[in-house]
């Protein structure tokens, strides 16, 4: 029952670091970046190449996988969503899938399809035990990661200059342009954050589940887009609740329903919400969408 | 213009569809029989479709084969006896449609047998297609028992998968290697639900314990619901009837939660040592039924893996085994019919004629075929293969005969 708590926790923790990055992006540019799924990929994949054919360290190659990342989602929000910034949602929408299509099929391309098993980075590290259960390093590292980068998030965004400007940008675009903030630099600078916490989310992700394929993002890429609606699109606390409650009504699905049905219940969960909280679990208490 | 356009179109359609029709319709009629050449040898070039995964998840399987059909081919065709066989493997990406596709190509290109599909499911889908075609299957691993099942043309080189679930569960049971058994399946899939169905069968006529049975599907990751499920039970041996990509990721699992029990495994369980960044320690003692052991020391073998090992760099699994075997036996095939009917030239000879013939031998108990899987291969007439099991066991990395 504890061990269940503790793996739907931190299972959910790496949601939530993914719906961070969906809940941002809608919050700031309106948009869903359905490619955020595939930048984890490929975070998982930089990372994998840096400790396995270069031989760096551990945090050497979340490092690079970051820089990569944060790199990568700026170009795509210059290349790709930039020219539609005036254009339908719907257009960005699909524009969107086929960034996602792009990234799989580059990570097919370079990377070969053979699944490649990623390092456990936690290797020499003892499993906690705790009122018996165990909780492994890398969902600890989960959990405590999760926590700093919301509440890093939260501060950034209330208190710095920059962060207000995010604010400002979520609330009225045309009004932030004249009260003389940067609006496109703003987005772009969300797309980073963004895409550098799916390296970190790619780094849990793959040393949790330790499978690394073209595809390794899409599924948890869905749930975490799920888990931000869950929790209200658009609000960083909702997106950790969202992630978290997400998490783990899957794995206790799993253990005490069936494990064919988890996926089903829940998306059935989400759909109950949003029938009686259209916007979601936080969406209505919190004002300033960020 | 447009309409000039448009008609070129349609014309180019009505080409296509015909030349289609023509190629359907020589599968039909053309060669009959034998062409005798009067002294029982076996003439001519067959061509030879492999189908199996090459890219994609199941790749290993697929290249395995691929590679091993071509060794064998190489040297059949380096024997100088007036036959040889040419070779060409297609990839489904371990995708049922794909695999009809792959199929169809196979057919464009004038195929007279398949060695093929490799894996389960596509096999399914393209052995209908086969059947209905005429068109002579071999199968080196798709193990269901749906693979022959009412098709009289498909035949299996690999244990069907109830021989492979009751065989496990026999090993289990003589070789007391468990008092509690709990069992890790993927319910998604044709394979590994038809080896559960038949372990829990034969563990329940053994009265061999099972406490824990756990299912995932093809998306699982996480598996730590079912290995806390097979802890909790106190299951001391897991068996996995299942590919070895989800193997991985339950060996790691089971390793995070400290849980160490015996692991057994059946031929999907083949190709987890070559993950690549894949931490073998976490295969150690992990044991698996295969029918091929490419440490064992008779000729065949060492032959097969001193090649195979020069070609490709790396020690043979038991799916170019397997693939290896499903050439040989089909040439061992065509040689026994040319033997009693006074010599056969395979050149041209219809997909169809060639599928009776194939068919008239494997079903005929005088018939049986040596491979490195086994000596002494027969078929029965539901096309399912009986030849010895081996267990192997991983030490150091390496498989070791049990």
């Amino acid at each position: 029952m504890l061990a269940h708590l503790i793996n739907g926790i931190s299972l959910g923790s790496i949601y939530a670091i993914i719906a961070l990055g969906y809940t941002m992006v809608y919050g700031i540019a309106k948009m869903l970046n359905f490619a955020h799924g595939d930048v984890i990929m490929v975070g998982g994949y930089v990372s994998f190449c840096s400790m396995m054919y270069l031989g760096f360290p551990a945090p050497l190659a979340v490092l690079l996988a970051m820089i990569v990342c944060t790199t990568l989602g700026i170009t795509i929000e210059r290349l790709a969503y930039k020219p539609l910034r005036s254009a339908t949602s719907l257009a960005v929408l699909i524009t969107a899938i086929g960034m996602s299509y792009f990234l799989q099929n580059a990570a097919l391309i370079i990377w070969g399809a053979n699944p490649k098993a990623f390092p456990n980075m936690f290797k020499d590290i003892e499993a906690i035990e705790f009122a018996g259960a165990r909780i492994s390093p890398v969902a600890l590292v989960a959990i405590v990661a999760n926590v700093i980068i919301m509440v890093a998030l939260t501060l950034f965004t209330s208190r710095t200059k920059v962060g207000k400007a995010m604010r400002a940008v979520s609330e009225d675009k045309g009004a932030a342009t004249l009260m003389g903030i940067n609006v496109n630099f703003t987005i772009s600078l969300t797309f980073a954050i963004g895409s550098g916490l799916a390296a970190i989310a790619g780094v849990l992700l793959c040393t949790a589940y330790p499978t690394l394929m073209p595809t390794t993002g899409s599924m948890p890429g869905i749930k975490a887009f799920t888990a931000a609606v869950f929790g209200g699109i658009g609000s960083i606390p909702g997106a950790m609740i969202g992630g978290i409650l997400l998490g783990v009504i899957e794995i206790f699905a799993r253990a005490y329903i069936s494990s064919e049905l988890a996926d089903a219940i829940v998306f059935g969960v989400l759909i109950v919400v949003l029938i009686f909280r259209p916007t979601g679990l936080l969406g209505k208490q919190i004002h300033e969408k960020v | 213009m447009k309409k000039k356009l448009l008609s070129l179109i349609m014309v180019g359609a009505m080409v296509l569809s015909m030349t289609a029709c023509g190629q359907g319709g020589n599968t039909g009629s053309g060669n009959t029989g034998s062409g005798a050449s009067g002294n029982g040898a076996l003439t001519g070039t067959l061509k030879l479709g492999v189908i199996g995964p090459l890219t994609g998840g199941a790749a290993i399987y697929g290249n395995a084969v691929a590679n091993g059909a071509k060794i064998a081919v190489d040297e059949i065709n380096a024997e100088g006896t007036g036959f040889t066989i040419e070779l060409q493997a297609q990839d489904d990406e371990h995708d049922a449609e794909k695999s009809v596709n792959a199929y169809h190509q196979l057919q464009d290109w004038g195929v007279q047998a398949i060695a093929g599909t490799v894996t389960t499911t596509p096999c399914i889908a393209v052995s209908a297609e086969a059947n209905s075609d005429r068109v002579f299957m071999l199968t080196p691993s798709a193990s269901a028992v749906a693979v022959t099942e009412g098709k009289d043309n498909v035949f299996q080189l690999c244990f069907a998968d109830p021989n492979q679930g009751s065989a496990s569960a026999q090993y289990i049971f003589d070789n007391k290697l468990a008092t509690k058994v709990a069992i890790i399946y993927n319910n998604a899939d044709a394979y590994s639900t038809g080896i559960y169905q038949t372990f829990k069968a034969k563990a329940a006529e053994l009265g061999l314990e099972v406490v824990s049975e756990t299912t995932f599907t093809d998306d699982t990751t996480d598996f730590s619901v079912q290995v806390g499920d097979a802890q909790s039970n106190g299951a001391d041996l897991v068996f996995l009837p299942i590919y070895y990509t989800p193997a991985s990721l339950i060996l790691q699992q089971a390793a995070s939660a400290g849980y160490e029990p015996k692991f057994f495994g059946v031929d999907g369980m083949d190709g987890i040592l070559t993950i690549e960044g894949f931490d073998t320690s976490l295969a150690e003692g992990v044991m698996l039924l295969t029918p091929f052991s490419a440490d064992a020391t008779d000729d065949l073998t060492k032959n097969f893996v001193a090649k195979y090992n020069e070609s490709y760099g790396e020690v043979p699994s038991q799916f170019a085994a397997d693939g290896y075997d499903c050439a040989y036996a089909i040439k061992a095939a065509l040689e026994f019919y040319a033997a009693k009917n006074g010599g056969l030239d395979v050149t041209d000879m219809s997909s169809a004629d060639l599928c009776e013939i194939l068919i008239s031998v494997f079903t005929d108990p005088d018939f049986s075929a040596d491979g490195v899987t086994g000596l002494g291969m027969v078929w029965d007439t539901n096309g399912q293969v009986n030849k010895q099991p081996k267990a192997v066991v991983i030490k150091d990395g390496v498989y070791v005969g049990m």
